[in-house]
């Protein structure tokens, strides 16, 4: 599984190209020394940006101009100089920027902590391995429930990437220092497209390449074929519109929390310093919820991925007409004892 | 009220308007899940699990507007 953890945040990386980071000037106010590219953010709303949105400077703490400091930026152009890949006529900007640090961090970390881990492997598990070995039953039960005991076995190692995977990015935005990647909008369009592309070969290998197609006619019989070109089109279109939520639901969900805690620690600046302990304490509070919505976002995802794939799977099932009560037996009895 | 000023008011406007239509989505959400493990308190934590999932997928959709409402307010 961590090779495919491997692959999947190599695919990743390599599917989104970040773009060159603008600093956002949206309130025309306090003149930031605009036309230099790195000026400080001194609004509000810039300050906001410059943390959620995607940068080519990391922010840690280290010695630099000197002295210790407690951010040191780290400029990722200078480090690693320009990665610019040259494809036909097209030049893609492929260099690393922050978010895209991110996702290795977390990939790296995610590798590293489950080959530590897996050597608990035994018949009575203890231990960490006894934690992850439960949260894997937890992403198969989801993969179970929602693609039938048949099948659910070939699709739980990229279910268990996906959970994983969006979880770790998810946890590691709440860590100081560290940036969400899913608060990217290109790499939620990344994950959702794994889902999709996974969703249609999977659609295609139970149906066959004729019966993909003719589910694509939304069930119009071939007596109403004036219909096809209103149907196919639509039906077409509506292939996309599951990752597109997908997309935006994980996405939205990061970047809102990050701009409540950040909006209320900005009211200590915009307000007056007296308000700090009230102020400190809500965004406390909507950091618990943060953590919560961290693990309940990554389920969610999963969990609609699993759906989506059994979904394009069960006409795989009426085509081979068994009774109804054979997927019913097979759901109860694929669920893991002791689940609850 | 040039553009830019009426984008900032459309953007509050429709956050607003998004939040109201979450709130009485998940508070009617809420109620029922309440009333269900009242009635029935041994399906209580399938109840909690599934009105957790179904918060999920109505908050998912009042960000929908939060992001078009977010477009608006960082917009020059």
């Amino acid at each position: 599984m961590t090779l495919t953890v491997a692959t999947l945040a190599l695919g990743l990386t390599l599917a989104t190209p970040q773009a060159e980071a603008q600093p956002g000037h949206p309130a025309p106010e306090v003149g930031a020394e605009g036309a230099a590219g790195h000026a400080e953010p001194h609004t509000l709303p810039e300050v906001m940006m410059h943390h959620v949105a995607n940068g080519a400077e990391l922010e840690l703490p280290g010695i630099c101009g000197g002295k210790f400091q407690w951010t040191c930026k780290v400029d990722l152009h200078e480090i690693t100089g320009r990665w610019v890949v040259h494809v036909g006529g097209l030049s893609i900007d492929l260099t690393p920027s922050k978010h895209l640090v991110m996702m290795w961090v977390a990939a790296l970390l995610l590798t590293v902590l489950l080959l530590a881990v897996a050597r608990g492997r035994s018949v009575v598990p203890r231990g960490l391995y006894n934690f992850f070995e439960m949260l894997v039953q937890f992403v198969r039960d989801i993969a179970v429930s929602n693609i039938g005991a048949a099948d659910a076995d070939r699709f739980v190692p990229y279910l268990a990437c996906a959970f994983f995977f969006i979880l770790f990015m998810n946890l590691l935005g709440l860590v100081p220092y560290m940036a969400t990647a899913t608060a990217n909008v290109s790499v939620t369009v990344g994950l959702a497209l794994f889902t999709f592309v996974i969703t249609q070969f999977a659609a295609i290998k139970a149906q066959g390449v004729g019966g993909y197609l003719k589910h694509l006619t939304g069930g119009v019989p071939v007596s109403l074929a004036w219909l096809w070109p209103i149907m196919i089109p639509v039906e077409f279109l509506g292939l996309f519109t599951k990752p597109f939520a997908l997309t935006v639901r994980l996405f939205a969900n990061m970047v809102a929390g990050h701009f409540v805690i950040y909006s209320l620690l900005g009211l200590i600046f915009s307000i007056s310093l007296l308000v700090a302990p009230v102020s400190v304490a809500l965004a406390l509070a909507i950091f618990m919820l943060e953590l919560f919505v961290a693990f309940v976002q990554a389920y969610i995802f999963t969990m609609l991925s699993a759906l989506f794939i059994g979904a394009g799977l069960v006409h795989h099932e009426h085509e081979h007409a068994e009774h109804g009560d054979a997927s019913d037996a097979s759901h109860v009895a694929g669920k893991a004892p002791g689940h609850g | 009220m040039n553009a830019l000023s009426l984008g900032y008011l459309a953007a509050g406007l429709g956050a607003g308007l998004a939040v109201i239509g979450a709130g009485l989505g998940i508070g009617r959400l809420a109620a029922s899940a309440m009333e269900g493990s009242a009635r029935q308190p041994t399906a209580v934590g399938d109840i909690r699990t599934s009105m957790i999932i179904a918060a999920a997928l109505i908050e998912g959709v009042t960000l929908f507007a939060i992001v078009v409402c977010l477009l608006l307010a960082i917009s020059k």
